[in-house]
This record gives structure tokens, sequence and C-alpha cells, in this order.
């Protein structure tokens, strides 16, 4: 592969140089620019003069200096040691950055994204004389207590091995097996093998999605649930909670590996996630959090064009860990900077743009990363899947601008942050009303089968009293609340319980950040009760304020914190004490 | 290299193009001598073979296409550091213009800055205390946030910032005294008139000789307004990882950076993003506030407060809206507030910190401050809707509960909200005072608290009385 030939910068405009055109630069082709060498990437070919796009500040370069290719499109190293690090962009690893220039990102720097002395306990799964194809998993070897890493045939290798290692402890660049071809060639394969980020990796075949990805949080789990393999898109101003609810489910959501791209945001969150994920505990392995999570940090002051890449790095990273047979979810805060990065990429070549600034080719670029989400059977003849929920910034808080509008085109489930939700500390701040999630379809035979048979019905009746409580909330706006008739009093009352008991849910508070399915189909079934109890002394002529008076009200708000997720039956004492409210108060108005 | 380039071959704007460049490189400095005497600076922006695009500094008028000779530095714009950098005052491009003499340059360093390496930042956790009811209770400042405050023209941002400088605590600290405090402070295309409150305010509270200004008037030239930030920050970063200093940055107005920002880019003939501002505001922005912070191996911090006016009192203006995209929340001045005679009009239902929740709380203010915080911007949410529930069918008309938080919302403007521009609160006092309020709710009313600390806190004292802190 070694066409490395050299041309010369002719013009400078800030991560866009210009280069004087040869026949051998190729599109999107990566190069080496400058006497630095700052990595770089072809992405116009002209017949005078090509354009690259620089991942790295380009003060100090001249026009002169040569520009190296390398023949090889923008790739990854992909290997072991991957999971539980921090990368930039173009997954240099920030740690061993720091080790080598300090607290400072300096320019230039070309350290590899795996470690090459760190040995592995790698454990062989082929032997002689065996057929493998491309994706074949031929070891395998623990990357962090929580994940075994499998290493996979690269694609467009096939044929037999003539050659195996004994297990034993390697390092990543240890070639594991040899296999001879169709051809005739022996071809040695190491422990990682390399991918271009812009293009999907290969799979069997896709295969329907009817799991849900379950995160813990009342309001998406139970009203608006994501699928394994699904896209979810959260919009919301500044200060709605994106980053919050991101890192929430970053924390609980029942993915295998959690790729966290912290795509153009700011710098003390990614130390944020770094810091709390290294001491929160997994509830489900009793493993710590960053043993399953990968952190791709571009912050928003690093380089734009390396921010244009981390998204595809992170999708990157997902698909072959998907591939293995893992279940990977991607976060992606946020898909507006990215989108703002090709605007400003686009603005410097001079392009024609189309709504507000953006090249016209956003919504195809868009609709290209969500569709490499999916529930997959993979060539090693695992099932994994890869889901996306990207954060969408929307400028002004305005939904009708064409990031969240092309966005919310491409996938299939909606969580709206709702700024005034946000004012009065609603969190998480879903507003329900412009929210959706068309999987729940898909997903209900799962959650009548998995949790309860009714599971649907209850949250059908849970929407519709939330719209209901909207459309009454219109009148109490202008008549106030006291003129309503009782049955329409009792339907504010029990949205109230609805929203602040079951939506609002405190990520603070060690029993409400994760709440299991169970409790919450309880806690859905206990307000449905109630509701349709108190329905029933309504029509007695019972007055709101005798039912109210009766605590109940309240204390059902308060079962998120007052029952701990370990004794959910204490849920079924709610009922009891309903049951002898209705009982004691039929009684007393039967006599009336 | 020791070349001079005869003339220019266009001017545009604070652009002139020179020809037949040899050798520059991107970025690098130029010097410009006019008419053989007068010399300005630059720097080039864009490079297309030989020919180089430079940015003049002081502006381009007397120049013409023959009376300039150019001459390349080799370097990118550069600063001198030392400590002496305290106590003085620059001009935009950080060249001293209170007639003390040049710094005795420790070392130079380039105003452009490196970014931070995530993995090497220090999560900030040790809170500020600002003596402010309305930012200590509900949007804590955490050393090594950056924590804008968006104000309108006419509205007193200025003395907020001045109220938070003298009376600003560095809490649950250790080692560090205050002795190692101080301020920079950067001034873009302010009046006169707001840079001399600053530095006679500086001057009353006795902190002079431990700031450092940088100022850039309205009338300067917008080429130095883009390089005042940067040269602020470069001192700043000195002095606070270098030297260890906690340092407070306080940059004023925003809004006129970005201007001139939009002006440069046009005068460029870049494709405008939204309402006329380039394309790269996000990042540019963020490149000036992600200088905010704390970084593994230092003592020291930065901590950011920019100001920025909204035009039109418009919180979704380009400048106010990507500016809270990437600070760590935002303290929000509001009109109708300021108009009925409240000081601080600080808006609380916009404000926040997002840095907050992990510098409060147990260990750091005290247990009940996250949940109290809480109910509090909940009440005042609610009291927003009574007031437009009242508006339409009277006062009189509400309910009971309504008319509670009525009461709630109009002490707690008066109470809380208010306070006198010397008054220096303590924490604990803004939280009583928080739970006083809170007494005039009935207790089902609570329900972001849970029921041991509303059996601890709720309606067990009165502090009526203000009580100050010296």
């Amino acid at each position: 592969m070694s066409n490395e030939t050299s041309v010369k910068i002719y013009g400078i405009n800030g991560p866009v140089v210009t280069v004087e055109s040869n026949d051998v630069l190729k599109m999107s082709e990566m190069v080496y620019v400058g006497n630095e060498n700052l990595i770089g990437e072809v992405i116009g070919i002209g017949d005078d003069y090509s354009i690259i796009q620089v991942y790295e500040s380009t003060t100090g370069i001249r026009p002169g200096e040569p520009v190296t290719t390398t023949g090889r499109s923008m790739s990854l190293k992909l290997g072991p040691g991957i999971v539980s690090n921090i990368f930039d962009g173009i997954l240099r690893p920030l740690l061993r950055i720091k080790e080598e220039s300090g607290a400072f990102i300096d320019r230039g720097i070309n350290i590899d994204a795996l470690d090459h002395e760190r040995l592995f306990d790698v454990t062989v799964k082929v032997e002689k004389g065996q057929k493998v194809k491309s994706g074949d998993i031929f070891c395998t070897c623990p990357e962090t207590p929580l994940i075994e890493h499998r290493c996979m045939v690269p694609n467009g290798i096939e044929g037999e091995v003539v050659d195996v290692v004994p297990n034993g402890q390697y390092n990543v660049d240890t070639e594991i097996i040899k296999v001879k071809t169709p051809s005739g060639d022996i071809v040695a394969i190491p422990m990682w093998q390399e991918w271009p980020i812009r293009i999907p990796r290969p799979f069997e075949k896709r295969i329907p999605i009817d799991t849900p990805l379950i995160t813990g949080q009342r309001v998406i789990d139970t009203l608006f649930p994501i699928a394994k393999g699904g896209c979810a898109a959260i919009p919301g101003g500044f200060g709605t909670g994106k980053t919050m609810t991101q890192h929430q489910l970053a924390k609980w959501c029942d993915a295998d590996i959690i790729v966290y791209v912290g795509c153009g945001e700011r710098g003390n969150e990614m130390t944020q996630v770094l810091d709390e994920f290294s001491e929160l505990i997994d509830p489900k392995s009793n493993e710590k959090l960053t043993n399953r999570t990968v952190l791709i940090a571009n912050t928003s002051n690093m380089p734009v064009a390396a921010r244009e890449a981390s998204i595809y790095t992170g999708i990157t990273l997902g698909e072959f860990y998907r591939d293995m047979g893992y279940h990977v979810a991607i976060m992606a805060d946020s898909t507006s900077r990215w989108a703002e990065a090709l605007r400003e990429i686009s603005g410097r070549l001079e392009e024609m743009p189309a709504e507000e600034g953006y090249p016209a080719y956003l919504p195809s670029r868009l609709a290209a990363f969500y569709e490499r989400a999916g529930f997959v059977h993979a060539l090693s003849g695992m099932d994994g899947s890869v889901s996306i929920i990207g954060a969408v910034s929307p400028q002004g808080g305005d939904f009708s601008e064409p990031v969240t509008q092309n966005t919310q085109r491409f996938t299939r489930c909606f969580w709206a942050l709702d700024k005034q939700l946000a004012y009065a500390r609603h969190y998480p701040s879903i507003n329900w009303l412009q929210s959706y999630s068309e999987y729940f379809t898909d997903l209900a035979p799962w959650f009548s089968e998995k949790v309860n048979e009714k599971f649907a019905s209850y949250r059908t009746r849970l929407m519709a009293l939330l719209q209901e409580e909207s459309r009454l909330m219109e009148i109490v706006k202008l008549i106030g609340g006291d003129f309503l008739p009782d049955d329409q009093k009792l339907i504010i009352e029990i949205a109230r319980v609805i929203r602040v008991g079951f939506l609002q849910q405190n990520a603070f508070h060690a029993s409400d950040t994760y709440v299991p399915l169970e409790k919450q189909y309880k806690m859905m079934e206990i307000i449905v009760y109630l509701y349709n109890a108190a329905l029933e002394l309504v029509g007695m002529s019972v007055p709101m304020s005798v039912i109210l008076g009766s605590g109940l009200f309240e204390s059902l708000i308060k079962i998120k914190y007052d029952v701990p997720n370990d004794q959910i039956e204490l849920i079924d004492g709610y009922k009891t004490q309903i049951d002898e409210f209705v009982e004691k108060t039929k009684k007393e108005y039967a006599n009336i | 290299m020791n070349i001079e380039y005869l003339g220019l071959s266009e001017i545009n704007g604070p652009l002139i193009a020179i020809d037949n460049v040899k050798g520059a490189s991107f970025e690098e400095m130029v010097e410009i001598a006019v008419d053989g005497g007068e010399k300005r600076m630059g720097r080039i922006v864009q490079m297309y073979g030989d020919k180089a695009i430079v940015q003049v500094f002081e502006g381009t008028s007397g120049l013409s296409r023959k009376n300039t000779r150019a001459h390349f530095t080799g370097k990118p714009m550069e600063m001198p550091v030392s400590r002496e950098l305290l106590g003085r005052v620059f001009d935009g491009a950080g060249r001293p213009i209170d007639g003390l003499g040049e710094i005795f340059a420790e070392k130079r360093v380039d105003v452009n800055g490196k970014p931070i390496n995530p993995a090497a930042r220090t999560y900030p956790r040790n809170y500020i205390r600002s003596g402010i009811s309305t930012i200590d209770a509900l949007s804590t400042i955490i050393r090594g946030q950056k924590l804008p405050i968006f104000s309108g023209a006419g509205m007193p941002h200025d003395q907020l910032a001045v109220q938070i400088v003298k009376q600003a605590q560095i809490m649950g600290s250790g080692e560090e005294s205050n002795e190692d405090f101080a301020i920079v402070f950067a001034a873009m295309g302010v009046k006169n008139d707001v840079a001399d409150y600053f530095r006679r305010s500086f001057e009353e509270s006795g902190v002079l000789e431990r700031v450092s200004m940088f100022l850039n008037l309205s009338n300067d030239p917008i080429v130095e307004r883009i390089l005042t930030p940067l040269c602020a920050l470069t001192a700043a970063e000195y002095l606070a990882f270098d030297l260890g200093m906690q340092i407070l940055v306080i940059m004023t107005d925003m809004t006129s950076y970005a201007e001139a920002l939009r002006e440069f880019s046009s005068s460029k003939g870049e494709i405008p993003g939204r309402k006329g501002y380039p394309g790269y505001l996000y990042s540019n922005l963020a490149t000036l506030y992600e200088r905010a912070g704390i970084i593994q191996g230092s003592k020291g911090s930065i901590t950011q407060i920019p100001i920025l006016t909204m035009p039109n009192d418009d919180i979704t203006h380009p400048v106010p809206d990507l500016t809270g995209y990437i600070t760590e929340g935002q303290i929000v001045l509001d009109r109708t507030l300021d108009q009925s005679g409240i000081y601080p009009p600080i808006s609380v239902l916009p404000s926040l910190s997002r840095l907050m929740k992990d510098g409060i709380g147990e260990g750091f203010t005290r247990e009940d401050h996250p949940p109290l915080s809480n109910q509090l911007f909940s009440a005042y949410a609610k009291v927003m809707d009574a007031r437009s529930l009242a508006s339409v069918i009277g006062a009189d008309e509400l309910s009971e509960n309504d008319k509670k938080y009525l009461e709630f919302g109009r002490q707690f403007e008066e109470r809380f909200v208010t306070q006198g521009i010397n008054e220096n609160r303590t924490t604990e006092y803004s939280l009583d005072l928080g739970w006083d309020l809170l007494s005039l709710l009935p207790e089902s009313e609570l329900d972001r608290i849970d029921k041991e600390l509303l059996a601890k806190y709720y309606k067990k004292q009165n502090t009526t009385q203000p009580r100050s802190d010296a």
C-alpha cells in the first residue's frame, strides 16, 4: 500500500488547505500536511488544485510545504484496548497525549489508538486446517472485566488457517493466525484491523427490532421507548437538560457497550463523565461503568474538522463491537455541532448554501449516519445492535430549524425537551405532548410478555389523561380551576400525580435515578387504580375536597422515594389503603 | 528573514493583500510601516500561492498601494507574560497603555492558546460564595466555571459584576489563600465610562494591584477587539496555570466582540450564517469560553464571567444563544424586575448553573441545599402561572392555594431576590431565608423535598431580619 507521493501546498484558509493536484490523490484519502505532519483528508479534487481538510490547527503552515499522501482512506485501527479509554475525534488516545504534551494538546502528535505494549490473555478459537471467512472470530481476550474482545478476520480475507499461536499473553501486534487465501497468498492476521470511518461495516442481514433498550427512566421506558437498534433524537434549547438525559442513559441503559461522543461540547462535561463513570458501579454486573464505556471527546475548542469526523469515529466503533455480538448504544452529543462543522467547512469551500447556510447535502449526511443503526445478524454469526441517541441543539430552541427537522425525518423516536419544564426544574424535561415513539407498536408484544399484558393499555390510559389535562388547563387558564366540575378536577389532580410522581424523576436520588420496569409498571397500575376508585366516588357525589383530604394523592407522588427498588411489593400496600378509604367513604355517603 | 515588501496590491476594509510573498506562514504576524514612519501590526488570515491576505489591527486608513513596507516576523502573535501583568493596563492587542513601560517578559506565549486536553482537566467542585442569595442558593458559581451574565442595555450588569468581584470568596478549598486571587478584566467595545467605572470600583475595593486590564473601547479598531479576549485569556492562563493563582476573568461585552467578528468576516467576503454572523461563531466563541477551567497538576483556576447584552432583550439572538450552548449555565437579568426597582434584577427561572449540582449539598454547603433550590424553582414557576391566571380572572377569584403562591412570589422577590449593592449574605442565611419563604406554602405543595428534611427545616425558624456578613 505504499504509493506515497508528495504534493505542494498552494493556499491556506483556516482548516481548509488547497494543494496542487496530481493524478495520485484520491477522494477521502488520508494525508499528512506540512512539515509537522498534521492529519488531513482529501475532500475535493479539481483540475489545478485539490482541497484538503485538516484535523488540526493550521497556524504556521506555509505554502510550498509538502503534503504526503498515504493511499488509504481516513480509517481507524480497531482492536482490544479501546473500551474504557478516552479519545479525540480521530481516535487518538487523550490520556497518552497528556503524557506526551501535558495539559494542552500540541499539534502533529500521531499516537496510535491502541497500546502496543499491553499484553492480553488470548484464547485462540480456530485450529490449523480450519476454513475461515471474513468476520469469523479467531481469538478472544478479556478487554475489561466486562467486555470480552472477539478478534474477527478482516474484511476481504478468507481461506484456510495454516498457522496459529498457542493460547497465551500477547500484544495487539502479534500475528495470531496465518491464513492461506484461495489465491495461495499467506496472510498473517494480528489482533487489530483497520476500517475506513465513512463506510458502514458489512453484516449478514438485518433482523426485526423487537426488544426495547431499557433505560430505567420512566418517561422513556414507559411512554416513549426506544428499541435496541433504533434511533432517537433529543432536541432542546440550552439548559433543558440534553446532556443530563444523555448521561442518565449512558449510566443506566442495558446496552453492553456505550460509545459516548462529545462532539463540539464542553470540556468539563467530558471530565465529569470520566470522573463519575469511574466511580459508579453498574448494578447488573457490579463493575465500574467505565469498563463498558468508550469516550470520544472532541470538545468545542478542538479543531472543527476533527469534530466532523468524531461522529463517524463513534459509529464505526459501535459497528465494530456490534459485529462481535454486543448491544451498543451511541450517545452523540450534539449532532448540531457536527452539522455546524459541516457548514463551516462548506462555507470555506464556497459551496452554495441551502437553508440557514447549511450545505444542501445535510439531509443525506444525517440519513446516512442514522441508517448505520440497526439490529443485525453479523458476519461472525452473532446478533448485535447499534442504537443511536442523538442530541440536537436547535438555535433559540426553535424546532423548525433544518437540523431538528431533518433529524426528525430519520429517527423514529423523538424526545422533545421543553424549556418551561426545565425552568420549573421538572427533569427529565421531556414534553409528553410533543414527544413520540414509533417503536412502541413494535415493542408492545415484548412489554406484554415480559412485564404485564396490561402494560400497553395502562400506558394508553396515562397518555389519554395527560392529553385531557392539557385540554382542561386551557380552560383553567381562562376561568380558574375552582369552576370545573369534580370529574374534571379529578383529571387535573390525577394528572399532577402522573407528572410529579411518575414522569418527573430525580437523577440524584439513590433509588429514583434508575427504576426497574417492574416498578414502573406497578406505579402506573396504582395511579390508574386510584383514578378509577376516585372516579367511582365522584360518581357518588363525594366532593373532591374529601377525596383529596385522604392524602392518597400525595403519598402516591412520593412512592418514587418511599418504595425502594428492591421492595416493589410495598406498592400493593397502597392498594389496600385506597380500598379502605373507598369503603369508609362509601359507607359515609351511602347514609346521606 | 529580513525582507521588506514594498507596497501592496489591494485594500478592502481592514484587509490588505500583499503579492510575491515568500516563506510566510499562516497566521504569522506582519509589521507594516506607513510612509516610513508609523508602525502598524497585522496578521495573515489567508494565503494563496504567493499572495498573502493580511488583517491590519489598527485599520487601513492612510494606506495606499505604494506607501507601505511590510515585514513578516515569522511568528504567530505572541504576548510577553510575567507576574508584572497584574496592576497594569493594556490595549486590546496587549500593549501597555498606562505609561509604565513595557512588560519585562518571563516568556512569550502564542495568544491563540491550545485546547485543554479533556483528560487533563479537573472537574470543578469548589463553590465561590458571591454573597448574593439568588446566585449562591439557586445558581451557585463554581471555581473553574464559565458563567455569563445575560443582560440588556441599561440594566445593572456592571454593578452586579463588581459586587461579585468584591464579595467573591472561594469556599471549600484547602491550601489556596485569598492572596492568590486575581482578576483579569477584558473590555471589548465598551464606553470609556464603563471601563472607568470598573477601574474605580477595583480601586475602591483595594484590588487594583491584583487586576490586569485589557481595554478596547468602543471607538478603538474592531480588529483589535477580536484580539482583546485572546490577550486577556493568555494572561489569565499564565497567571493561573504557571503561577497557580485563582483567576476571575470578566469579559464585557461579548456582543460587541461578536459584532466585530461579523464585520471582519463580511469584509473577508465569507458566507454568512444566522443574522449575518459567520458560520464559525460557535467555534470561535468556544475557543474563548473553553479556556476556563482547572487542569491537573496546577493549583490555579480560571473562572469566567462574560457579560453580554442581548440585543432587544432577545435570548434567542445568536450571541446569547450560542454562548448558552457553550457556557456552564447563565445568569439572566430581567427588565421587568429592574423597572420595579429590584436589585439585582436576576430572573430566577432561566438562570442556571450547570456545575452547581456537584459543588453543593452535604460536605460543600448544606444537605438541604439541592432539594431546597429545586423546590424554590418549582414554586416560583407556579407563581408565574398564578399571576397569569390572576391577570385574567382577577386575584380575588383565585383559589386559596393560588393566593398563597401570589404571596410567596411577592415575598420571594422582595426578600430573597432583592438585596443591597453592598449586602454580603452568607449561604446559610440565604438558605434559611428560602425555608422561611417556603413556610408560606402548605406542606402538601412541597413535593421536591423528602420527609426527613421537611421535618428538620420546614417552619422551624424565622429569620426575617436581614442579616449581613462582614
